[in-house]
């Protein structure tokens, strides 16, 4: 599945899968000022990043705004084969979200 | 005659699951909150202590060697400070990463599968010089390891 918010890679080698992603979001905390019009940025930023493998969950975070612009975050699990998918799905304070699946190599 | 008819009711009946097929496709592909509820009181409090309380039931920690982070001693940039966190404990239920002298220290709280390995690797902001905290649930009790990092772009302004 195609997406434009979230590069997904997983890569499966003895027996452990990394699940590598990236996901385009401002992460903006609300303390910072637009430079033209002096005003406050919202606050925006994701709290919540799931994924899951073959319909299991592998890990559920709980985020909040101090995570770095384009959130990148990098883990393993044990099993998965290279064929196989993951799924990561993130969600934001304004409920927007993106569901991105990959196939393990 | 006949076979038109047919024809008629062979139509409805597809466009009826065809209709049905697209429902369930957009529940599935609309993110949903797995969460109960997120942590407010986690991310809104504004110390190390109350942040830990909210968030993993207490502020008790055990300094570890169990728990390794990996952070690069000046990242310069406030704003992009990779922090890699492993451990040797088995059974941990919850990492926490916490940034002290930011005005709300919580970064996230990451909550491990059956089959995940208790590490990860994330982003962070610092606002000023601090320091990083990880913190580990495991048999109920908390485990920290903690990195002082110098920045001298600040990340949150």
């Amino acid at each position: 599945m195609a997406s434009k918010s979230i590069k997904l890679k997983a890569k499966t080698e003895n027996g452990e899968t990394t699940v590598k992603a990236l996901i385009k979001h401002p992460m903006e905390t609300g303390r910072r000022k637009d430079k033209d019009s002096g005003e406050l940025i919202p606050i925006h930023y994701i709290k919540e990043v799931t994924c899951k493998y073959q319909d299991e969950t592998v890990l559920t975070t709980e985020l909040g705004p101090t995570i770095s612009k384009n959130p990148f975050l990098s883990f393993t699990f044990s099993g998965g084969a290279a064929g196989e998918t993951v799924e990561l799905t993130w969600l934001d304070n304004k409920g927007e979200g993106e569901t991105a699946s990959a196939t393990i190599s | 005659m006949k076979t038109d008819m047919k024809r008629r009711l062979f139509l409805k009946a597809s466009l009826a699951t065809g209709a049905v097929g697209i429902a369930a496709g957009a529940g599935l592909l609309t993110p949903r909150s797995v969460l109960a509820a997120w942590n407010t009181a986690a991310f809104g409090a504004e110390s190390v202590a109350d942040a830990l309380k909210a968030g993993m039931g207490s502020d008790a920690l055990t300094d570890s060697a169990e728990v390794m982070l990996d952070i690069p001693k000046n990242p310069e940039n406030g704003a992009v400070v990779p922090v890699a966190v492993t451990t040797t404990l088995s059974g941990v239920e919850s990492i926490a990463l916490l940034v002290d002298k930011n005005v709300k220290p919580l970064c996230g709280i990451f909550y491990p599968g059956k089959r995940m390995k208790p590490a990860m690797s994330i982003r962070v902001k610092v606002g000023e010089s601090a320091n990083i905290i990880a913190v580990m649930k495991s048999g109920g009790k908390l485990y920290s390891a903690k990195q002082a990092v110098t920045v001298t772009i600040g990340g949150c302004g």
